[in-house]
Order: C-alpha cells, then structure tokens, then sequence
C-alpha cells in the first residue's frame, strides 16, 4: 500500500503504461517538434472555432496513447482531464464521445501533474486500473479568453509567455515496468503578491520554490539526487526567480534544472519572449519527450513539477493578484 | 498585506511551520522586477516614433490630396480619418495590422488606425459567437472606453465653455 | 520648401504623439486600452484650452492623425454646438463631429467580420 508521509504521497505500483502528445504548427517547429506523435498544421485543426480544435487536440492525444497500449475505451476506467478554458470546455467537449468515466480537474497550467499524480494514486489504491490524465492549450482560445482579441495590435511585454498549442496524454496503470510514478507532493496555493498578467512566471515561482523544497525535505533528497528537475511553464523570469529563491539556501538548482516553457520553443528565432506556458506546454514536453527517456534508463530519476497561475482575469480586475500553484511528481527508471 | 502573505510572515515570526516559504510579498516584488528583463526600449520608442510618424505623414498626403481636389478643410480631414480607418480595417482583416504592431508597438496604437484595429478585431473574433451576441456586442470591448469617456469628457468641456461664455457675456 | 516642411514636421509630431505612448507602455503597466482612452480625453482638454489647434496648424497630420486629434476634435465639435444651440449643444457636439470616425470603424467592420475570417495571431518568426 502506498504510504503518506507529511504531504508526500509514496507510490508502490503506479507505472506510465503510455503517453502520446499533438502539437500545433508552431511548436513543431520549435527544437524538440519532431519527437511529437502527431502535428496539427491548421490552427483549427478542420473544426469550425479554437475551442473546438483544443478539444480535438486532447482527443487525439487522448487516441495515441490508448492505440499505443492496444486499449479500448472499455479497457480505459477513468479519466483525468483539464485545460485553461471556462468549465474545461477542451476536456468536457473533447473528451466526450470516449464514453469513459471522467473526472475534470484544474489547476492552470499545473493541470498534467495533478492528473498523473491522481491517475497514479487511484491505480496504486486499486480503484482501477488504466487511467488516463490528459490536458491541452491552445493559443488561440487562451488569448480570447484570457487577453485580447488575436488581431489586435497590442503589445506584448518581454516578460510575457506564448500559451502553447498542444495537448498531452498518459496512461497509468500497475505494469511493473518504467517509467514508475515514485512520489508526489501535492503544492499549496502561494500568493505573491504578483498581479501583472504579462508576468505568469513571477506569479508561480514561489510556488514551485515551495513544493520543490519540500519534496527535497520529505524525501530526504537534494537536487542531486536527480537527473533532471523539470518544471512546466516558469519561462526565463521565473526560472530565474526560482535560482534565486534557492540561492538563499543554499542549494543550487540551476545545473540540474530545466524549464519546459523555455524548451518548447526555440526563443532566438520564434517570438515567444519569455517562453512558453499553458497546460499542454509540459504536458506536450513530458509526453513527447522526458518520459521517453526514462522509460529507455536515460534519465533515471527526474521531478516533474508542474506550475500554474491560478489567474481569473475577473479578481485580476477587481485588483487581486495572481496565486501560484506547483504540483511535484517523482518519476523514475528504477 | 494579503492573507497568504500574512499566513507567511506570522509563521515566519514565530518560527514555526517547518518548511515555509521565507520570504516577504515585497522583497519577492522587489526580486521579479530585478530578474525581469526591460523592454528594450532603445529599440521600441524609434519603432514607434517612425512608424507612428510615418502614418502621420500618409494622413498629411491625404489631407492635401483631398484639399487639392477641392474639398473644405473640415471635410477634407473627415475623409483622411475614414480612409485611414478603411486601411486599417483592410489590413486587420488580412491579418497584418498585428504583425506589423509587434513591431510598431505605440506607433500603430496611438493613430486613428489603432482605434479602428481595436474595433475590428473584436468583431472579427467574436464572430463565432453569433452576429449578435458575438460580432455586435463584442465590437466595442477595447474600443467603448473610448467612446464613453471622450465624449464624456466632450459634453463637461461643453457644459463648462456655456458657463464662460454665460458669465462673460 | 514649405511643402516639404509641412510633412517633416507631420512626421516629427505624430512620430513624438506616438513615441510617448510607448514611453507609457514600457515604464508603467498601462493596458493599450487604457492608453487609448488617455489620450482622447488628453486630446479634449489640450482642445478645450487652446492648445491644439496652433498644433494642427503646425504639424497637419501629425496632430490630427492621433487618437489626441479625434479627442480635439470633439472638443471643437462641442464648442460650435454649444455656440449655435446654447446648453443642448454640450450634448450634441461630441457625437455630430465623431461621426463619420466611429461611423466608418463601425461599418468597416461588420464589413470586415462578414468578410474575413477569424484567424489566429502570427508568431513573427525571424
């Protein structure tokens, strides 16, 4: 049985069965595009809006990964799923014709490691067997919901991220093989006090400084200890922030550490400014690459933390300030 | 002070709480603007200086050509503002007004031009939420603050040059 | 000669007008929008206190091509209404010398919208 210790959760039998991820044009373009399962050139992927391309996005990563493990959707028992858009629209109208159980989760752009370390809770619990997280972002959809109308001319600052267009999907479920799902710390709401919607790294490198520290202490690890500390989507002002945060430390964090925002894209000739960001920005980075490597032993031990601006353009509005959340998963070869 | 910042600080006076994030919302603050980059603005205020200027002199060439071709002063001024907002709208349409904006910044939100992008692209967008509800209301998100508070501004200007001319009459 | 000037000085203004803007865009967290509103209601009152007409006089385009110059032109407009039609005309002038601006964005528009389709914003690649 698995065994909780303070707000680390210990897996005993949770491995990553599959996992498959579809990008957009923009990040197949980027310095990692050709390890993705599947590009979607159009922007609407043949749909009629960007709403309903983020939901075919997750379907069809949602697909790859159940054809690769040979699943039916009868054979799939539950599903995890969010992204960024109001009531989860990619994931409740994406994800419907599946005709599985379905659970939706949010949690900004932190959403991938919440649903891998439910899915791997629920399998090690043995409430069910193949279980899949999956989330999406979508440029588009995000920037109308979120900013401006796409054709609008205002500026972005340098401080801003390019919310990726791509989706991500992993099915757990008890092989006995790797990658294993070994441990997870579940973050806490941080406010920083951060409120420009142009600074989403600001806003969540607390967090992740937070939840990243204390699966260090509950494991009794160091950066050391891993291959690779991945974290989702802090771009160039968070990652920094989140050096800094562990220079008063002590602990140096920086040769170990990687940022899928600053990953996904190449940052000299695409105009992202600080990165990417947006659920399927590490979804897309752990799915198409990182968990690839841990499955083959390249990386034997990696922490994923995943972070997200848990923003809502109304309270932002009202003069509230964005809180930060980051959710660590401990995945590992052996 | 907001709670979760409060929540810290208490826990950091009374060192307890094992593991917390040390630090205040003001030096963390202080911390994301050290780390985060300027704009560059050596580079972004010529941008808009030139680009903005430029659309300045084609209004100019307009004002004359209308004026040449007979036109009174007033309306020949009329006709450039429709014909830039025409251009504008053309070039939002065609997806160009924003590529050229990330360049321009300022320089093409400050003209006439920058008014009829913010109306256009809205409605463009918003077109698949219906005509109505869609296109139509959303026409005047970025653009009704505008409206609301120039013309605003407008008719107190008017009320306050009545009471001049009442009193010095 | 004076020609030439004419477009210099065109140039120079409405270049400076917009170069402000930015200054605004990159020292404060102004939203566009909110710069946008800033300078027509600037534009009213450097119309109402006189300013702004020696400037259009001086740099043509240059002044009257910014969103300051829709905001003086609503000031103007209120002034002659007022002139003409007393009190009423405060509420009449701004929108009579709007007009043909907000008329034409509107139109253009819908035009627009019914035309083109909605798309996506270009990553500008170098």
């Amino acid at each position: 049985m698995a065994i909780r210790e303070g707000k680390t959760f210990y897996y005993e039998n949770a491995s990553i069965l599959s996992y498959a991820s579809v990008v957009g044009k923009i990040e197949s373009e980027g310095p990692y595009g050709d390890e993705f399962d599947e590009v979607i050139e159009d922007n609407k992927g043949g749909t009629q809006t960007f709403e309903q391309a983020e939901g075919l996005f997750q379907q069809k990563a949602l697909k790859h990964a159940m054809d690769k493990a040979n699943l039916t959707a009868d054979e799939t028992d539950l599903i995890f799923a969010g992204d960024l858009l109001n009531q989860c629209t990619g994931s409740s109208y994406g994800l419907k014709d599946f005709y599985i159980p379905f659970l939706g989760i949010f949690g900004a752009c932190s959403t991938f490691a919440e649903g891998l370390l439910l899915a791997g809770a629920m399998v090690n619990a043995g409430y069910t067997d193949n279980t899949a997280a999956v989330t999406s972002s979508h440029f588009s959809s995000a920037e109308r919901q979120f900013r401006f109308p796409l054709n609008y001319g205002g500026v972005r600052t340098p401080t801003a991220q390019w919310t990726a267009t791509a989706a991500g999907a992993a099915i757990v479920a008890k092989t006995g093989k790797p990658p294993f799902i070994r441990a997870a710390t579940v973050g806490k709401i941080e406010d920083m006090g951060i409120n420009d919607l142009n600074n989403m790294g600001a806003a969540m490198a607390g967090a992740a400084y937070d939840t990243i520290l204390r699966h260090f202490r509950h494991t009794g690890t160091s950066p050391e200890s891993y291959d690779l500390i991945i974290t989702g989507d802090l771009g160039q002002v968070g990652s920094e922030m989140l050096y800094e945060l562990f220079k008063r430390d002590g602990i140096n964090l920086e040769s170990r550490h990687k940022d899928c925002g600053l990953l996904l894209y190449d940052r000299e000739k695409q105009d992202v400014h600080a990165g990417g960001s947006g659920c399927g920005c590490s979804a897309a980075m752990m799915c198409g690459h990182f968990l690839k490597h841990v499955e083959n032993g390249d990386l034997k031990r990696i922490l994923y933390a995943a972070t997200g601006a848990l923003m809502s353009p109304t309270m932002v509005q009202q003069g509230g300030n964005i809180p930060g959340i980051s959710h660590a998963v401990e995945i590992s070869y052996k | 002070m907001n709670y979760s910042d409060k929540f810290r600080q208490n826990n950091i006076k009374k060192k307890k709480g094992g593991i917390i994030l040390n630090i205040s919302n003001q030096e963390y603050g202080e911390l994301a603007k050290r780390v985060s980059p300027p704009s560059a603005m050596a580079k972004t205020i010529p941008m808009a200086f030139v680009i903005g200027g430029t659309i300045c002199v084609i209004g100019e060439a307009l004002l004359n050509i209308y004026g040449a071709l007979g036109l009174s002063r007033d309306n020949a001024a009329a006709l450039t503002s429709l014909s830039l907002i025409f251009l504008s709208i053309l070039l939002t349409g065609l997806k160009l007004y924003d590529r050229i904006a990330q360049i321009a910044g300022a320089g093409t939100l400050v003209p006439i031009t920058g008014f009829a992008n913010s109306v256009c692209s809205p409605a463009l967008d918003f077109k698949t939420e219906g005509y109505v509800l869609g296109l139509g209301a959303k026409m005047f998100v970025i653009a009704g603050p505008v409206i609301v508070y120039g013309v605003s501004a407008s008719v107190i200007y008017g009320i306050i040059y009545y009471c001049i001319k009442l009193f010095s009459a | 000669m004076d020609m030439i000037m004419e477009y210099v000085w065109a140039f120079i203004i409405g270049g400076i007008l917009c170069a402000i803007g930015q200054v605004l865009i990159d020292l404060t967290k102004l939203t566009p929008a909110r710069i946008l509103t800033s300078y027509v209601v600037a534009g009213v009152i450097l119309g109402a206190i006189g300013v702004y007409e020696p400037l259009i006089e001086l740099a043509g385009g240059g002044a009257t091509v910014p969103l300051t110059g829709f905001g003086n032109l609503l000031a103007k407009g209120v002034r002659e209404a007022v002139d003409e039609n007393g009190l009423l005309g405060a509420f009449m002038g701004g929108f009579t010398s709007a007009a043909v601006g907000v008329s034409a964005a509107i139109f253009f528009s819908l035009i627009a919208a019914l035309i083109f389709k909605p798309g996506t914003k270009v990553n500008n690649n170098a």
